[in-house]
This record gives structure tokens, C-alpha cells and sequence, in this order.
């Protein structure tokens, strides 16, 4: 309603406008002027373009000067290094090819700026320019798509040498949960279909699958550094992105199907966190907190939604430890497995059931029966 | 003026000349004119860009000051701003609906519809569309579609919310989101509606400009405008259809159960029943479409732009060929690099090399275009009107957005940028504001052929183009870093990773000049409709063009040439073209429209 009313106001609004335009027209003397750019319209803004100019390369150099330092730290994760020198490359490219081309385009928009009795010339075609700035682009574009393939190929073959851990990223509205595979480092069979959230069975693994009872449920990702991790990415809702953007590493979550990413972590959070550009983001970061009153940060990775999935998709995240092998070796014994946190939980909450002899849900009758026989 | 610049009046009348009786019905509201059609296109494409801008700037307030109090807020979203703070919701319903209006409502049919419609006919030299019946019917569906859309706006659950790309799941379930009930249905039959409008206009333009060029009209001869009208139309109805089957794929999954885009959902604790259907399916639908479609924004603002800029520079385009051979090029790799939005949805990542290779291909016919823009330009006599400035920014746009598609379109750069602020910062550049300039460049050269030879105040519109030159670049240069600091796109606030707090400042920035080109865009408003009632009358001809649009009396009739329809004897870019000695073709005047005979001694080119 009050947008509706909003909506009327605006239109009043826009009524006023053109009623004033009436005065304004009134008031106005009759002087003979023509809607034409004259010699010094044309004068005038040939400078302006100049300034323009000037403008554009300011701005340029304001935000590189002001804001590379806000970009992200070095890549920490292997095939991060190729990324960012190949980002480097193609960016000094662009920006040898921005300078220049503005430069000509504002340039001669200033120092052609028309004026009476200059003659333009009839230049209408030359075979010669065009084949040139033709093939250059060819050329520069065929290296970059060359190297580009060749480094994308690498990166999304995701193969099983070197060992690689095998962790599950599980997106729903709006968390994230991690399962690895446990000891075997193979992941149980799962579907959406067996989720039983009243026994915390909430990633629907298969509990008849042997290679379930060791899997290891989490809501924080450990990553030991330098060993290949391979991802295996479900949804089970909407689309969602796993956005790693620290180890350059990015794969939706879409619901019905596994998708994949691999990287290898090279930089643990510690040594991360002493990277010279770290500590000064944190502490560039932790003076703008005190201002607000928020606590202060400690860096860590983390991982993001990055596709839109609804109200609190600008909140999904969970953080990334990445630690040595003992460390990450110390932290996963910790942790329960799928059978001591699920299936035993569930054997209890069945006895219980069954003395209580309450409504109880299909699957669980035929596992009975199933036990039973 | 030349004479020989003149139509005879006293041939005889043909069947078009008399006047038929009209009413203010079938004048202004029903009516069969291109000229008035295109009218029509251009106001409720530009209330359309009223409500498009105006919501940007409520959203980019919130992302400057995230979680503030705005009586505005309040005042204009009412339940969806309780204490003047900003739901959630409706956040992503503004970003969903601004991108919707801007892409297809403004710059789709907007400029499409308001150009092709009034140039197609009077450049290329006919009465009027070949079915003037079609082209009202194409714009009143372009007009239900888009109160339909208005409408949808105050539904109770609000709007449609899941970018404007709408990807199922999200937009299939309504328990996903509250905008995928109500709000995505009447989204889906307003776009329903605008896709048939769409196409019943491009296939009017394509047959007219097939069947109705006036004699000595070639197809090497048709001014670059209508060769970026007549390709945007056919890659429109090429590519428009597979949104539509699109759309109504998502109504029957969303309305009768089906399951093509849906499969093994677990939500609001339970299971759905859909299964097999997969939602990477509809982004190829969707892209299929929708690349091309950013090409059918942005093709007709670089037809408009080479007349504007020749007949400005008093010089020929350069390259006319080129120019025609890269819109072809464009228009066909377009329908085959879709897949370039894709890199990281799960596809087959040799499908995505392939479609790395396509998409740096295109660029290449982007650049011999942005050259021979350059080269047009120099050894000039430049007339910088205001349509002429517009031209300019929107080469200095194209480029910079441009250069960043490279980036982008390498699958490999693309896996840390994809679905950031860098990907916000490329397509507004590149196709928002550089298609706005385009649309504006439009809008200030041929006001006075729609107005009766009224003009827009130059001086108003030097304001208006300077203000909005600076700040397109202060909103989206900043941007590209944002973006590479790893700030992910439709993020309501960006508080909760304290990783992002310092570009806060950035953030602010970039709002201040986002609500300064805003309120610029009210100067041009105030300045297009008191130009409508009170604008200076020019000459006829008043930018000395070649092309037949101005060889029609300012006067609007019926039929457009109150006589016999001109014929053409040349190509419509001779500007200041001389004879060996050095005079030009007609004495003391600079350019030859297309409607002079070749004259005595004058070398032919190949046009
Ligand atoms: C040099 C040529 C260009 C290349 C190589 C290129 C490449 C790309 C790529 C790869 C993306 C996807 C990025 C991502 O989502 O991660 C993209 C996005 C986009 N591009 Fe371009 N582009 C080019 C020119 C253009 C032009 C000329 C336009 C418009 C006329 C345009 C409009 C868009 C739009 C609208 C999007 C974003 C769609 C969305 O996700 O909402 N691009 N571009
Ligand atoms: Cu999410
Ligand atoms: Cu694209």
C-alpha cells in the first residue's frame, strides 16, 4: 500500500516537474539561440574530453594505488600460483591496451574538435590499418587462450594419484557441512531421499554401506598442507557455489548431482596469517572493528556461497583450518565417526521408541523387520 | 541547403498520400504508425528505467550503509523495511527486478523497440513497417508484459527474488524463497508476454527490412543503423524461443510437477518428489538466450552510435564493410558462446575449453569495431553535440568493459572471479551503461525527427552527459576491485566476513556516485519532456545527414513523404567528400545525402 502511495506521490512529483517547466519557459527571453554545437561548444567540450582523459588514467591510479592493497593475499593453494601469474599477464595486456586506446580516443575528440571551415578528410577505408589491428588481437588472444586452456585442463582433472583426501562439501540452506571419508578416505553412498534429520542422519548417508560407518562429519573444513584434496560438492536444495577464493577455487552445488574440484593447499593458516599482507589487512581491518565496536579478526580462510540461494545467502560460510599433517592427524582422531555419532544414537533412540511404542516411521518398521528375520 | 538535396513535391500522389481520418484513438493510443510506436516504446521504456534506476539505488545504499535506518526505505518498501531497515528479501528482490527492467524492459525493447521502430522504415525508405497491425499488437503485449511486471511488484509475498537469471531451484520453490511464489509466477507470464512481443516485432523489422527498401537502397548501402537492427531481429528470433521454452519448462515443474530442472530435493524437511530433472539444463536454456541477448542490447546502441559519431565527425565511418562484416561475425558467434557463464557449474570442463575458444574469438570483432570507432574520429571536424559526447563515452565504456570480458571469458581466470563484483563492474560497462549511452545518443540526435522538429536544450544535455560520464566510471571502476577482493555478487550485506570490512569505504563510494548519476538522470528528464512542449524548432535537416529520415517533412503523416518515396543513388556516409581539386561534391556543403545522383566527374566507390 505504501508503495502504492509512494508510486502516486511520484507521479505528482513528475506533474510538478513539467508544470515548472511551463514557468520556467515563460520566464525565459526570447533570444535567438540554436540547440547546435557551435565552435565553442564544440571548444569547450573538446577540452572537457582532454579532461576526460585525465580523469579516466586519476581514477585508475587512485583505486590501484587505494585498493590493491585490499585484494586477495597470494594464492594457497598449488595451482594458485599459475592462476594469479596468468591473471597478472592477461591484466598488464588489458591495461597496455586501456592506456593506449583511450589516450587515441579522447585525444582526437579534443584536438579534432570541429570548427568552422575545417575541412574533415575522406577516409573511408584502408585494407592495410584493419588487416593489422586484426591480426594483432588474433595473435595476442591465441597466446592467452593457448596458455588458459592448458592451465584449466590441469586444474580440473581431478584424478585420484598422489593419494588424494577425499572430503564431501555440503550445501543447504544456509550452512555448509563437511564429511570425510574416514579411514578408508571413501565416502558412503548418500541421498537426499534417506536424510532422517530426528536421528542426525542430516547428509541422508546410506547406513547399509560399510564405507558410511567410518565417514566423519563437520562443520569446520581441516585441510592438511600439501596434500591433494579432492571435493566432491552436493546440494540438497537449491544451487549453491563453494567459493574458496583464497586457494583460487570455485564449483556450484547443485542439487541431483556430485560436482567436483581438486587443489592442493601449499600455505597453512599460521604461516597465512604472518604474510606480511595479511598482517596488515588484519590490522588495517581490526581499526575499522574497534570503530564499530565488533571484536577483533583473526585471519582465516574461509569458504563462501557464491550463488544466490535465498535470504541468508550472504551468510553461508564456514571456515577453513589448514594445518600440518600431525595437526590435522591430532584433530581428526578427535572426531566421532558416522557410526558412533549416528548409527549408535539411533539404535539407543529406537530402543527407546520401541519401549515407549509410540507412531514410528516406516523406515524404521523395516529395518525392524529387517533385523528381525 | 542545396536544392539537389530537395524531393519534388509536385509528383503525384500515390496511394499512401491521402489522409485518413483519425481519432485520438487510433492516433495516439491504437495506433498502426511506426513513428508513434516508437514513441510509445520510449516512454514506457524510460518509465520502466525510472523504477529500474531508482531501485538500484536503494540496494546500493544498503550495501554502503548495511543495516542502516532510511526513512526512505520505509516511505517506499513499506513492510519490506520494518524501523526503515532493509529485509533481506526484498533486497534480492530489488537486484532481481532492477536487472530484469534494465536488461530486457529498457535496454531490449526500450531501445530496440523505440529505433528500430522509428529508423527502419524512414532510412531505409518506406511507408511504414510491412504490418503495421503486427507492430501494435508487439507493442501493446510489450506494455501488458510490463504492468504485469509492475504489478508483480506488490504481491503479498513480494516480488520475484532470484536474479534476474532466475535459476531453479530457487525460483521453482516457493518454500525456497518467498519471491518464488506469486511474485516468480507473474515474473514468468510477463516475460511469457514480452518474449512474443519481442518476436513479433523482430520479425516485423526483418521482413520490412528485407522487402521494403526504397530503389537504390542495396544492402551495402543501408546505413549501419539499420544493419545493427536488422541482425539484433535475427538473433532475437533465433534465441528468444529458447527462453520462452525455458520459461515454460519452469512453469510446468513449478505448476504441474514435472521435473526438468529439479531432482532429489531435500527441503523445509522434506522430500520432493522431484526427480532426473537437472537445473544445469535451464542455464543452458537460459544463456543460450542470454548471451545473445546482451549482444541484442548492446548492437543497436553501436548502429546508432556509427551514424551518430560520422554525421558528427563529418567524415565516413571507417571500415563501413568491416563494420558490417563484425556485427555478422558477432551476431553469429554470440549464439555459441553461452557457455562461458558456465565455466563453473558442474558441466564437462571440456566443454568449457571449447567454449573459452568461442568466447575469446568474439572479442576480436569487438575490437576491429572499437578501432574503426578511433580511426573514425581522427582528422575529423567533430560536432560535439550532445549525441555526439554519448557516442564518444560509449566507445570509452565498451572498451573498458570489454578488455575485462577477456579476463572473464578465460575459463581458467573466470573459476575466482565468476559470480563476483568483478562480473557486476565487466557487464555494466560493457553493456549497461554503454547501451544507455547508446539509447541516449538515440534520444538526443532524433528527437527532433520524433517531436516535429523540436530539440532537446544542448546545454541541459552537456550537463547531463558529463555528470553521468564521470560517475558510470566512479561507480564501476572501483568495482573491478571489489570484485577481486572476493566479494561475491547478491550479497545483501557483506558484514558478516570481517575479510570484507575495509572495502565498506568502497562501497561508499561507489553509492555516492551512483546516487549522483542518478539525480543527473533527472536533468535529462526535465529536459525531454519540456523539450517535447516548449523544444527550439531546428532546420529540418539540423545535424546535416545523409540518411532519408531527414528528407521527411518534420511534420508527422502518414506514409512519411507527402510525395513520391526518394530514391537513393549512394551509400550514406559521404561526408565532406571532394572532388580531385579539393571542392566538395556540392558546393559550400559537406555532405551529400543519399538521395543526390551520382554527379559529373565524382568517383564512384564501391558502394
Ligand atoms: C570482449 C568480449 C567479451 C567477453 C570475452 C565477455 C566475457 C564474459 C564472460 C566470460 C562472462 C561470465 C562471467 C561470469 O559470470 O563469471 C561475462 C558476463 C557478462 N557479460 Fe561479457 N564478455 C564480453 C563482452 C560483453 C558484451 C559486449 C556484453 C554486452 C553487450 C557483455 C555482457 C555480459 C553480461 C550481461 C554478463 C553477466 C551476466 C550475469 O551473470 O548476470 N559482455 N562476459
Ligand atoms: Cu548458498
Ligand atoms: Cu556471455
Amino acid at each position: 500500500m505504501t508503495a502504492l502511495l509512494t508510486f502516486t506521490v511520484l507521479v505528482l512529483v513528475a506533474i510538478a516537474i513539467w508544470q515548472m517547466t511551463k514557468i520556467f519557459e515563460l520566464s525565459q527571453t526570447k533570444t535567438e539561440r540554436s540547440e547546435i554545437a557551435n565552435d565553442s561548444d564544440n571548444k569547450n567540450n573538446g577540452y572537457l574530453l582532454f579532461a576526460f582523459l585525465i580523469f579516466i588514467y586519476g581514477i585508475t591510479i587512485f583505486s590501484f594505488a587505494k585498493y590493491s592493497k585490499m585484494l586477495l593475499p597470494e594464492a594457497a593453494s598449488e595451482h594458485g600460483g599459475d592462476y594469479d601469474q596468468l591473471m597478472w599477464v592477461s591484466f598488464a595486456i588489458i591495461f597496455f591496451v586501456q592506456t593506449i586506446t583511450q589516450a587515441l580516443l579522447h585525444y582526437f575528440g579534443y584536438k579534432y574538435r570541429g570548427e568552422t571551415g575545417r575541412k574533415a578528410l575522406f577516409f573511408a577505408d584502408n585494407d592495410r590499418l584493419e588487416f593489422i589491428w586484426t591480426i594483432i588481437p588474433v595473435i595476442v588472444l591465441a597466446g592467452l587462450i593457448l596458455w588458459g586452456l592448458y592451465t584449466w585442463t590441469n586444474i580440473m582433472d581431478v584424478n585420484e594419484d598422489d593419494d588424494p583426501l577425499i572430503v564431501e562439501l555440503y550445501a543447504q540452506q544456509f550452512n555448509w557441512t563437511a564429511r570425510y571419508g574416514g579411514d578408508d578416505n571413501v565416502l558412503g553412498e548418500a541421498n537426499v531421499r534417506l536424510i532422517d534429520i530426528a536421528n542426525a542422519n542430516i547428509l541422508g548417508i546410506d547406513e547399509s554401506d560399510p564405507n558410511a560407518e567410518d565417514d566423519v562429519i563437520v562443520k569446520e573444513l581441516h585441510l592438511p598442507v600439501g596434500r591433494k584434496v579432492n571435493f566432491k560438492m552436493r546440494s540438497q536444495d537449491v544451487l549453491h557455489s563453494a567459493y574458496m577464493p583464497h586457494f583460487r577455487a570455485q564449483m556450484n552445488c547443485v542439487p541431483g548431482m556430485i560436482t567436483q574440484f581438486s587443489f592442493t593447499p601449499t600455505v597453512t593458516t599460521e604461516e597465512m596469517r604472518l604474510n606480511p599482507d595479511v598482517v596488515d589487512k588484519v590490522k588495517r581491518t581490526n581499526v575499522i572493528r574497534a570503530q564499530k565496536g565488533d571484536d577483533p579478526w583473526e585471519f582465516d580462510y574461509i569458504l563462501l556461497c557464491n550463488k544466490i540461494c535465498g535470504k541468508s545467502h550472504y551468510n553461508m560460510q564456514m571456515k577453513i583450518i589448514v594445518e600440518t599433517e600431525e595437526e590435522f592427524n591430532a584433530w581428526m582422531a578427535e572426531q566421532k565417526t558416522f557410526k558412533e555419532s549416528v548409527m549408535v544414537d539411533e539404535a539407543e533412540t529406537e530402543a527407546e521408541e520401541q519401549v515407549a511404542s509410540t507412531d514410528e516411521e516406516a523406515d524404521v518398521e523395516s529395518e525392524e523387520s529387517a533385523s528381525e528375520e | 541547403m542545396s536544392e539537389v538535396a530537395h524531393v519534388s513535391h509536385d509528383d503525384h500522389h500515390d496511394d499512401h498520400g491521402h489522409h485518413h481520418k483519425e481519432t485520438f484513438i487510433t492516433k495516439y493510443i491504437f495506433s498502426q504508425d511506426h513513428k508513434m510506436i516508437s514513441k510509445q516504446y520510449l516512454i514506457t521504456g524510460l518509465i520502466m528505467g525510472f523504477i529500474g534506476i531508482a531501485m538500484s539505488l536503494l540496494f546500493r545504499m544498503q550495501l554502503a550503509w548495511p543495516g542502516e535506518s532510511f526513512g526512505i526505505f520505509e516511505a517506499v518498501l513499506g513492510k519490506w523495511a520494518p524501523d526503515g531497515v532493509m529485509d533481506a528479501d526484498i533486497y534480492l528482490a530489488l537486484v532481481t527486478i532492477h536487472g530484469t527492467l534494465m536488461v530486457f524492459f529498457v535496454l531490449t525493447q526500450g531501445l530496440s523497440g523505440t529505433f528500430s521502430n522509428l529508423l527502419i522504415p524512414l532510412q531505409i525508405g518506406a511507408r511504414d513497417m510491412a504490418s503495421g497491425f503486427m507492430n501494435m499488437i508487439s507493442y501493446w503485449m510489450f506494455f501488458i508484459s510490463s504492468v504485469i511486471m509492475i504489478i508483480s511488484l506488490f504481491v503479498e509475498a513480494g516480488p520475484a527474488a532470484a536474479g534476474w537469471t532466475i535459476y531453479p531451484p530457487l525460483s521453482a520453490l516457493p518454500m525456497a524463497q518467498p519471491g518464488s511464489g506469486m511474485g516468480m509466477t507473474l515474473w514468468l507470464v510477463s516475460m511469457a508476454i514480452f518474449i512474443a512481443s519481442s518476436l513479433l516485432g523482430s520479425l516485423n523489422y526483418i521482413v520490412t527490412v528485407i522487402n521494403l527498401r526504397t530503389k537504390g537502397m542495396s544492402m551495402t548501402r543501408l546505413p549501419l543503423t539499420i544493419w545493427a537492427f536488422f541482425v539484433t531481429a535475427i538473433i532475437g528470433v533465433i534465441s528468444f524461443p529458447v527462453l520462452l521454452s525455458a520459461a515454460l519448462l519452469l512453469i510446468m515443474d513449478r505448476s504441474f510437477g514435472t521435473s526438468f530442472f529439479l531432482s532429489d530435493i531435500f527441503i523445509q524437511g522434506e522430500v520432493l518428489h522431484y526427480q532426473g530433472g537437472s537445473p544445469v539444463l535451464y542455464e543452458h536454456l537460459f544463456w543460450f538466450l542470454g548471451h545473445p541477448e546482451v549482444y541484442i542490447v548492446l548492437l543497436p546502441a553501436l548502429g546508432i552510435t556509427s551514424e551518430v559519431m560520422s554525421t558528427n565527425a563529418r567524415k565516413p565511418i571507417f571500415g563501413y564493410r568491416a563494420m558490417v562484416a563484425s556485427i555478422l561475425a558477432i551476431a553469429f558467434l554470440s549464439t555459441i558462446v553461452w557457455g562461458h557463464h558456465m565455466f563453473v557449474s558442474g558441466m564437462n570442463p571440456f566443454l568449457g575449453s571449447v567454449f573459452t575458444f568461442t568466447t575469446l574469438l568474439i572479442a576480436i570483432p569487438s575490437a576491429v569495431k572499437a578501432f574503426n570507432y578511433i580511426t573514425t574520429l581522427w582528422k575529423g571536424n567533430l560536432q560535439l553535440n550532445p549525441a555526439m559526447l554519448f557516442s564518444i563515452g560509449l566507445v570509452s565504456t565498451f572498451i573498458t568493459g570489454g578488455l575485462t570480458g577477456i579476463i572473464l571469458g578465460d575459463s581458467t581466470l573466470d573459476i575466482n572471479v565468476h559470480d563476483t563484483y568483478f562480473v557486476v563492474a565487466h557487464f555494466h560497462l560493457v553493456m549497461g551503461i554503454s547501451a544507455l549511452y547508446g539509447m541516449f545518443a538515440g534520444i538526443y540526435h532524433w528527437f527532433p525527427k520524433m517531436f516535429h522538429g523540436r530539440m532537446m536544450n544542448k546545454n541541459l544535455g552537456y550537463v547531463h552527459f558529463w555528470i553521468t560520464a564521470v560517475c558510470a566510471y566512479g561507480v564501476f571502476f572501483p568495482m573491478h576491485f571489489v570484485g577481486m577482493a572476493g566479494v561475491p555478487r547478491r550479497y545483501y550485506e557483506n558484514t558478516a566476513f570481517p575479510m570484507f570490512d575495509e572495502l565498506t569505504n568502497v562501497q561508499v563510494l561507489m553509492t555516492v556516485f551512483a546516487i549522483i548519476a542518478g539525480l543527473a538522470q533527472l536533468i535529462f528528464v526535465y529536459n525531454f519532456i519540456s523539450s517535447i512542449f516548449y523544444g527550439k524548432k531546428g532546420p529540418v535537416n539540423p545535424w546535416g545527414s545523409n540518411t532519408l529520415e531527414w528528407t521527411t517533412p518534420r511534420e508527422h503523416i502518414h506514409g512519411n513523404w507527402p510525395g513520391e518515396i526518394p530514391h537513393v543513388y549512394r551509400w550514406a556516409y559521404d561526408y565532406s567528400k571532394t572532388y580531385e581539386n579539393g571542392e566538395y561534391i556540392i558546393a559550400g556543403q559537406d555532405f551529400v545525402p543519399q538521395n543526390v545522383p551520382l554527379q559529373e566527374n565524382e568517383e564512384e566507390l564501391n558502394h
